[in-house]
């Protein structure tokens, strides 16, 4: 213990000495298990955009601190304390998973540090319980999902059958499908957090015969899903419907040629029209060595937004109103992949989603190709119940 | 609830049972003859599934890779044996789970530092990606029939050589009395590395074939590691008929109860809850299941130990 | 006991040295480890000096947790009703697990321990009400009346170093105690401790209890430290650690449980948060491997120190 202390105090002393005038932002996020891969997507997009802002956002030197939460938000909670109190960041970002996003988030309001989400956006943290500290870059938990709903009715699927993770975001993925989706539910399935085997769900998909399936699962629990899935039969008699997460160049890698013919709803597609779009590719393709998913450019673009922001705000980042008014107004400043779209002042993102389906490019990789715009400058549908306005 | 949903499910649970065998019966010959705990069961059993992937990776061929794996997980085994759990037997089991949980610990790390911390590809062969046609007009995975024939030909293989070899005979000693085992003559040494060396393949096969169906992660020995024990004190510890049996009832006692809990919940409480309550109750019934085995066996269903 | 005041009036002057260093957070990481030296030092109760090998501790610890965690979901947050109550409910848990999983020997009494720990982990994973397989965060630490308030991290501090000292005192009487030493002769010898005339059943259902209720306090000051409560604090491998902490200090010691807390957790952190220049350079990613030196250390223990760190430490001071 006498040991312990000294160690600590002189380690302590000399990690005392940081630099005013840095950039120091906190990356929390899920790096490893079979979602993993989602984390690591999103972390590649962010340190692009930072690396070809030369190592500065806003103008200012930045210092990424990265975290793995393990996707346990106990651990979660505990980095988000260690990089708030020891590492002292004044921005945080990074969260993948909404479980573990709730489980910061009172943390992360105690200490008045900013949080641009490249990923979870908790209806809970949009509705009645927004702040203007919380700024999400991605899109609003449902709003992948209604943009699905939409679909499912648009192409006449007159039942579906529901799954989803048994955490938050599954909860708000099957209410926004809901909410748009005129069809009849045969039924709404919660199946466990990183659950690996899907034999029983998929077991019960055959006996209920849906024209449709809906299926949210991210990460490793979609790859998996997808392979049992088509491996069960299912695929010749019954349309899979996937938000964008499950069904992007992870999964694909993953998966193979049993994908084609998949569609899925997204905030982003690779073959967006923009000169930001094609600098966002061409560089990430020359970077990383592989085609970027919606998460890569989630990341991509949270990055430039605090570029933005903090650029506007003259650095002020401690400045709560300056820095917030400057974040608001950064996604119609910055180029951002996505083209041009605005932030509500629940601190969701009003913005296109798209259709697009599992096809193979004229290179022959499998790639999701834009189909077509589902839902136009959407709007996040808890926004309503914020008093912010 | 129709008939193909029972036929379905029932399916599943045999092939999950299967695979707990193949688990359980390496690690009831490792506890039964050299009375040891071994935790690191689980990391074997991960380091066949990525053995498995790396190989396939290699040879383009799953048929090929799969004889690789067994082999080198074997090795693996036998090695680990030899230089480190050698120096447990005579050790208290407090000990014992001490050092193979620290070997739990650097096995995880070795893998992540070899293969990365994502989780790796592993596809089932070409030629079983797809459903079959089952009498009756049922579609099933024909990679599942795979794993369930499998299981099947390694519960036979294993019978004949435990039953009917000379082999077969010295490793029922051993876990019957090893001292006088011993004292008989029987090379024990040589017979340990032997027995750990096939619970090691046996882990491997496990991992390479649930690979396709599950994520070849870091971690993912722990979470099948408890149910293996659960079977092989509720199957008899040292008794491969034991694990046989317990592995096929825990088997389809979990996929059961996952597949038809949430159903029966469903019908009272709201889906998030009925999906909640399903999956956790099912679990419950399998260390329900080995409270009550215990109850009325203390030993175990077919304890070895005479 | 003249070994033992000095490194306690280190551990009192360390929060006060942290604070005029600006280093509180280290006084919160300080309390965490406390916490779990308790809970190591409750199952060394039960395993070293019983000789009763539960696998199922973080029941307690866990159930003394949510305890805490329900009653200030229910609007109960006095710490005078909420600590009591987790300890009592820990101890009644313990009181029924012990009951019945007494009633068997060897490894067939650690399953059962297991498989009651996991069910009581399952019930609270399907308490959606309580935020199920997420947690429950709480709004604040237990709150003690007369004004005074815990969420300081050097008066926390203190109430964990007081509770500590005071199990640990408790702890040294109990083993000397005539009950202490008869728990002891059961471990080593039940069948002889029986002919003797000890209630071996009633004496070591005693000790099992006195050691859940100990981990239900743990679990009540776990809850408060982080002001969060999740399933994971029920779950086989915080039974398997808090084993481990044990088995690394010295079973059946009066510090081993406190120690191999200290070191597993100290170890843990050491390796992630404190870069090693020369190390570093060698393996640039070596801290994201931390896992690797953890168990090497274990293995180290294992093979050099039979008798976990209080031997080594025992040996060398005998030298």
């Amino acid at each position: 213990m006498k040991r312990f202390a000294g160690l600590a105090t002189a380690l302590l002393l000399a990690c005392n000495a940081q630099a005013a005038d840095q950039l120091k932002i906190g990356f929390l996020s899920t790096l490893s298990g079979p979602a993993g891969g989602i984390g690591v997507e999103i972390r590649d997009g962010f340190n692009l955009a930072l690396k070809l802002a030369g190592g500065k956002l806003g103008g200012m030197p930045t210092e990424v601190v990265i975290a793995d939460d393990t996707l346990n938000p106990d651990t979660g909670r505990q980095l988000a304390e260690r990089m708030l109190r020891r590492d002292r960041v004044n921005l945080m970002t990074g969260i993948v998973f909404s479980n573990v996003m709730l489980a910061v988030w009172p943390t992360l309001q105690q200490a008045k540090v900013f949080y641009v989400a490249p990923n979870a956006t908790p209806t809970a943290i949009t509705g009645k319980g927004c702040s203007p500290y919380f700024f999400s870059a991605s899109w609003p938990n449902e709003a992948h999902h209604e943009a699905a709903g939409e679909f499912a009715n648009s192409k006449g699927f007159k039942n579906a059958f529901l799954i989803a993770p048994n955490y938050p975001a599954g909860k708000d993925a099957l209410t926004g499908f809901k909410r748009m989706y005129k069809g009849a539910i045969v039924s709404e399935t919660y199946s466990k957090l990183n659950q690996l085997d899907y034999s029983a769900e998929l077991a019960q998909m055959r006996a209920a015969h849906p024209d449709a399936v809906y299926a949210f699962l991210p990460g490793g629990m979609g790859i998996n899903f997808i392979k049992q899935f088509v491996a069960a039969g299912l695929s010749k008699d019954t349309q899979l419907i996937v938000p964008g997460f499950a069904s992007d160049q992870d999964v694909v890698r993953a998966v193979g040629d049993p994908m084609l013919g998949l569609f899925d709803t997204s905030q982003w597609a690779y073959d967006l029209d923009n000169d930001a779009n094609r600098r966002f590719v061409n560089e990430f393709e020359k970077e990383y060595r592989r085609i970027p998913t919606l998460y890569a450019e989630q990341g991509y673009t949270a990055a430039l937004i605090i570029d933005q922001a903090v650029r506007d705000a003259k650095g002020k980042v401690e400045d709560e109103k300056a820095f917030h008014a400057a974040l608001m107004k950064a996604p119609e400043r910055a180029k951002t992949p996505r083209g041009k779209w605005k932030e509500a002042a629940n601190g969701t993102p009003i913005q296109d989603y798209y259709v697009r389906a599992l096809v193979k490019d004229r290179q022959g990789r499998i790639v999701n190709r834009k189909i077509a715009t589902i839902l136009h400058d959407h709007r996040d549908y808890w926004a309503k119940d914020c008093p912010m306005k | 609830m129709s008939a193909t949903l029972f036929l379905e499910q029932g399916l599943n649970g045999l092939q999950f049972g299967l695979m707990l065998f193949l688990l359980a019966a390496g690690l009831t010959l490792v506890f039964g003859i050299m009375d040891m705990i071994n935790l690191a069961h689980g990391s074997l059993y991960m380091v066949g599934a990525y053995l498995m992937a790396s190989f396939v990776q290699a040879t383009g061929s799953f048929w090929l890779a799969l004889p690789l794996a067994l082999a080198a997980t074997g090795v693996v085994g036998a090695l680990l044996e030899l230089t480190l759990l050698r120096r447990l037997y005579a050790r208290d089991h407090l000990t014992q789970v001490l050092a193979t949980f620290a070997i739990i610990l650097i096995a995880n790390e070795a893998v992540r530092l070899v293969w990365g911390s994502q989780p790796i590809l592993l596809n089932a062969p070409p030629s079983l990606t797809g459903p079959v046609t089952l009498p009756g007009g049922m579609q099933y995975a024909s990679y599942r029939l795979l794993i369930i024939g499998v299981g099947v030909a390694v519960a036979v293989l294993l019978y004949f050589l435990v039953a009917k070899t000379r082999v077969g005979m010295l490793v029922r000693a051993g876990a019957s009395n090893r001292e006088m085992a011993r004292a008989m003559g029987v090379d024990i040494g040589r017979l340990f590395t032997g027995v750990f060396a096939l619970g090691a393949a046996l882990c491997a096969l496990a991992g390479a074939m649930l690979g396709p169906i599950l994520a070849v992660q870091v971690g993912m020995g722990e979470n099948i590691l408890i149910l293996a024990f659960v079977v092989i004190v509720i199957g008899g510890i040292g008794s491969i008929r034991g694990a046989l049996v317990g592995s096929l009832l825990v088997g389809i006692v979990d996929t059961g109860g996952r597949a038809f809990l949430p159903l029966l919940f469903g019908t009272f409480l709201p889906p998030q809850m009925a999906s909640a309550a399903g999956p956790a109750i099912a679990s419950v019934l399998i260390y329900l299941l080995m409270a009550v085995v215990l109850y009325f066996r203390p030993q175990g269903l077919f304890p070895a130990r005479g | 006991m003249s070994r033992v005041l000095p490194i306690f009036l280190l551990l009192a002057a360390f929060p006060l040295a942290m604070q005029a260093m600006d280093g509180l957070f280290y006084v919160s990481l300080a309390s965490r480890m406390l916490i779990y030296a308790i809970a190591a030092t409750s199952l060394n109760l039960a395993l070293g000096y019983g000789g009763m090998v539960s696998f199922g501790h973080a029941a307690f610890f866990g159930a003394g947790a949510y305890t805490v965690g329900i009653l200030a979901a229910e609007g109960v947050t006095s710490l005078w009703l909420a600590w009591p109550a987790a300890v009592t409910v820990a101890a009644l848990a313990a009181l029924f697990i012990g009951a019945v999983s007494l009633r068997t020997r060897g490894v067939y009494f650690i399953m059962i321990t297991l498989a009651f720990a996991q069910m009581v982990y399952y019930l609270f994973v399907s308490l959606k009400t309580y935020g199920g397989e997420d947690g429950l965060a709480l709004r604040g630490r237990s709150d003690p009346g007369f004004g005074l308030s815990l969420s300081g991290d050097l008066a926390w501090y203190y109430v964990v170093l007081a509770l500590f000292g005071s199990l640990a005192y408790g702890l040294h009487r109990l083993a000397g105690s005539r009950f202490g030493r008869a728990i002891e002769a059961i471990r080593e010898n039940s069948a002889r401790a029986e002919a003797i005339g000890f209630p071996v059943y009633r004496y070591q259902l005693a000790c099992f209890v006195i050691s859940g209720a100990a981990a239900g306090l743990a679990g009540a000051l776990i809850a408060n430290q982080s002001s969060y409560v999740s399933p994971s604090l029920l779950h086989w491998i915080q039974s398997g650690t808090l084993m481990i902490m044990v088995i690394l200090g010295g079973v059946g010691t009066l510090w081993g449980g406190a120690l191999g807390a200290l070191a597993l957790l100290g170890l843990e952190h050491l390796i992630a948060d404190y870069q090693i220049g020369w190390l570093a350079r060698l393996a640039p990613n070596y801290q994201d491997h931390a896992g690797l030196a953890v168990g090497a250390v274990l293995l180290a223990v294992v093979l050099a120190a039979p008798r976990g760190l209080v031997g080594m430490f025992a040996r060398r001071k005998s030298a």
